[in-house]
């Protein structure tokens, strides 16, 4: 048993609907596990609640769009009032009026860069290989099933145990997947 | 979205009558025979006959488009029909034309999901497409217009030399700052979406090459709760700023033209005269690629008769906004009493174009209003034809607003008539074949509907997946299942 545990990723479940995963995530978190995850093939809220996850992405996003209405605001101010002045029209040198445009747009492109690149950094993307690739049954994830792993990183990780509570929640399958 | 699978509520829709009475997605579909049927498009080993001489079709295009580049980078913007008095013709028709194309693949996929309409869902992913590659032909234009493009850094804040920098009170520079954040947002947007999706085809795949392929471009997407969690995030957040973001940017265009002073340009109407136009012209081109698409790769169980309809809404009342614009222009140019914006509308309704304003009319205002009667929106044959008008209309309009102001503006002396060579005319159908034959790579290449998405809208379960059948607690580690 304690030799397998380096080599051992964690064991997973698969169910047939949404509902049979939040249930089975419930009961798996209740018996004490942390390192749990759940893989489906839409975006489920429920299972995120049940799973306890929160994200800082949109505060990230804030900062990312506050940090593109000053370089934008910034560049433009800092060219058109000190690097270079030039009278236009007789308009004063700082006619921030006219500097809204690009401002709003280098905000928009900065959240936007933000987010995208957030969020496929905080999901530690991309990331060619995963030990969970390793099992045949996981490829229904993107298709029609649910599955939910127990990560043999968590500490009270046991193999029979973690087997036992997810053949609990009346799975359609429980394999082990290695690393 | 989950209310909308209870009796009750369908029920209460069904009562509703034609504004919910066609399902969003044809009854008995499950997660996997939606998955099986989007994904077979692309993972289907034998190509179709009929979209590869399509595709070849719109590869002449191409050509010509490649010929009328290299023959303008060879000699100058001279091979055009622009002068000293036009100087802007078919390349800003053409640019106006196509970004505003674009703008119904972002309302859709923006707009939309912020407003919850579920109709968004089949036709989000086509639309994004068509937006990327409309504003990819879009910018060829500006790009050209210049002349000498491999110059075009200096529209970047960069100094020149002479420690100049480029001249940030001028609407032009903010069209280049709205379209290049157009593009990288839109583009941004389409892939983004496209994750999920890219797994599934990896997943999906049997060639070797196809998995690796999509299992590039799949990032390793693996569908984890925390992951989704994020992705929501930013898939919402995106939607947030795409939807300013896409009015900003027919603003700005019009802005180019609103913020001079030329007689039937210097207007207040403009910016939401453009935006409405825009949308009006992308709807009546989303309409053209899908009603084909639909019959074609069978897809009527998912794009219905009920996008159809909605769609053809769309393009009804943005039709009459642009019609209003029509009508406040010529409004204006009266009350205002000033001799050269009475000469400009005078001269647009009678003068030597006469025969393209009233075309325009009857395109964008007249023949639309059809769109009044069910009959003409479920008819997919009509809504057809209607959108084609329309987006002849849509061009003719640019034509008017550019060519026309700018053929007789104030002193008879700058006086000057334009017309188009033939290089105008190759290098915009070879924009329009460019446009095609993107789409159809795409229409190959990757799933045409958002196939995450549309999971979302059948009940997220497996009916085939039975108790007891599959379960065995296994500890090969090459995994039980087949």
């Amino acid at each position: 048993m304690h030799h397998e545990t380096p080599t051992l990723y964690g064991v997973l479940a698969e169910f047939g609907s949404a509902d049979e995963l939040v249930e089975a995530c419930k009961r798996v978190k209740a018996a004490g596990y942390e390192k749990v995850e759940a893989y489906s093939p839409l975006p489920l809220p429920e299972v995120g609640h049940a799973l306890g996850h929160t994200t800082k992405l949109s505060s990230l996003i804030f900062c990312g769009g506050m940090t593109g209405a000053l370089t934008g605001f910034g560049m433009q101010t800092w060219i058109s009032v000190i690097d270079y002045p030039l009278n236009v029209g007789g308009r004063p040198f700082f006619s921030w009026p006219s500097f809204i445009v690009i401002t709003f747009e280098m905000t928009v492109l900065f959240s936007a860069l933000t987010a995208v690149i957030g969020m496929i950094a905080l999901n530690g993307l991309p990331q060619p290989y995963h030990p969970l690739f390793n099992s045949a049954a996981f490829e229904r994830a993107s298709r029609n099933r649910f599955f939910l792993c127990i990560e043999a990183a968590d500490p009270r990780f046991d193999l029979a145990e973690a087997k036992k509570v997810l053949a609990s929640t009346q799975p359609l399958l429980v394999e082990e997947v290695p690393h | 979205m989950q209310a909308a699978k209870d009796p009750a509520v369908q029920e209460h829709h069904a009562l509703a009558g034609d504004r919910q009475d066609l399902p969003v997605i044809a009854p008995g579909h499950t997660l996997s025979s939606i998955t099986d049927k989007i994904t077979s498009i692309v993972l289907r080993r034998d190509t179709p006959l009929a979209w590869a001489a399509s595709l070849a079709f719109a590869s002449t295009g191409l050509f010509f488009l490649a010929i009328s580049i290299a023959w303008l980078l060879a000699k100058g913007t001279g091979v055009w029909g622009i002068n000293n008095e036009v100087g802007w013709g078919f390349a800003i028709i053409n640019f106006v034309w196509w970004i505003g194309i674009g703008h119904a693949g972002t309302l859709i996929s923006a707009i939309l999901l912020l407003l919850n309409q579920q109709w968004r869902t089949s036709i989000n992913r086509a639309a994004e497409a068509m937006t990327l590659f409309a504003v990819a032909c879009a910018g060829m234009f500006p790009l050209l217009h210049v002349g000498r493009p491999w110059l075009a850094f200096w529209l970047f804040p960069i100094p020149n030399t002479m420690g100049v920098w480029p001249q940030f009170r001028s609407p032009l520079l903010w069209d280049v700052f709205a379209v290049s954040t157009y593009a990288t947002v839109s583009a941004l947007f389409w892939f983004t979406g496209l994750i999920p999706d890219l797994a599934t085809l990896r997943d999906q795949a049997k060639h070797i090459w196809a998995k690796r392929a999509f299992g590039m471009l799949a990032l390793g997407w693996r569908g984890a709760a925390k992951h989704w969690e994020r992705y929501e995030v930013a898939y919402l957040i995106l939607a947030g700023l795409s939807t300013p973001l896409v009015v900003s940017v027919h603003t700005v265009v019009s802005f180019d033209f609103a913020v001079s002073i030329v007689p039937g340009w210097h207007a207040t109407i403009l910016p939401p005269y453009f935006v409405a136009g825009a949308i009006y012209s992308g709807f009546a081109m989303v309409l053209t690629l899908m009603i084909p698409l639909r019959s074609v790769y069978g897809l009527k169980d998912f794009i219905t008769d009920r996008h159809l309809n909605n769609m053809a809404k769309v393009m009804l009342a943005t039709g009459l906004i642009v019609a209003y614009g029509y009508v406040m222009e010529a409004f204006y140019a009266w009350y205002s009493g000033a001799p050269y914006e009475l000469a400009m509308i005078n001269n647009r309704m009678f003068g030597d174009a006469w025969k393209s304003y009233w075309a325009l009319i009857l395109f964008n205002v007249l023949i639309p209003q059809l769109l009044w009667f069910r009959k003409v929106r479920l008819n997919p044959v009509t809504l057809f034809m209607i959108s084609i008008v329309v987006n002849i209309g849509m061009w003719l309009e640019r034509y008017v607003i550019v060519v026309t102001s700018l053929e007789r503006d104030f002193m008879p002396s700058a006086w000057a008539d334009y017309y188009p060579t033939k290089w105008d005319v190759m290098l915009y159908v070879g924009t329009v074949g460019f446009f095609f034959f993107a789409f159809f790579l795409f229409i190959r290449f990757l799933p045409v509907i958002a196939v995450f998405e549309m999971r979302t809208l059948v009940p997220a379960r497996d009916p085939s997946a039975k108790k007891g059948v599959g379960a065995t607690t296994s500890s090969n580690k090459e995994g039980a299942h087949p």
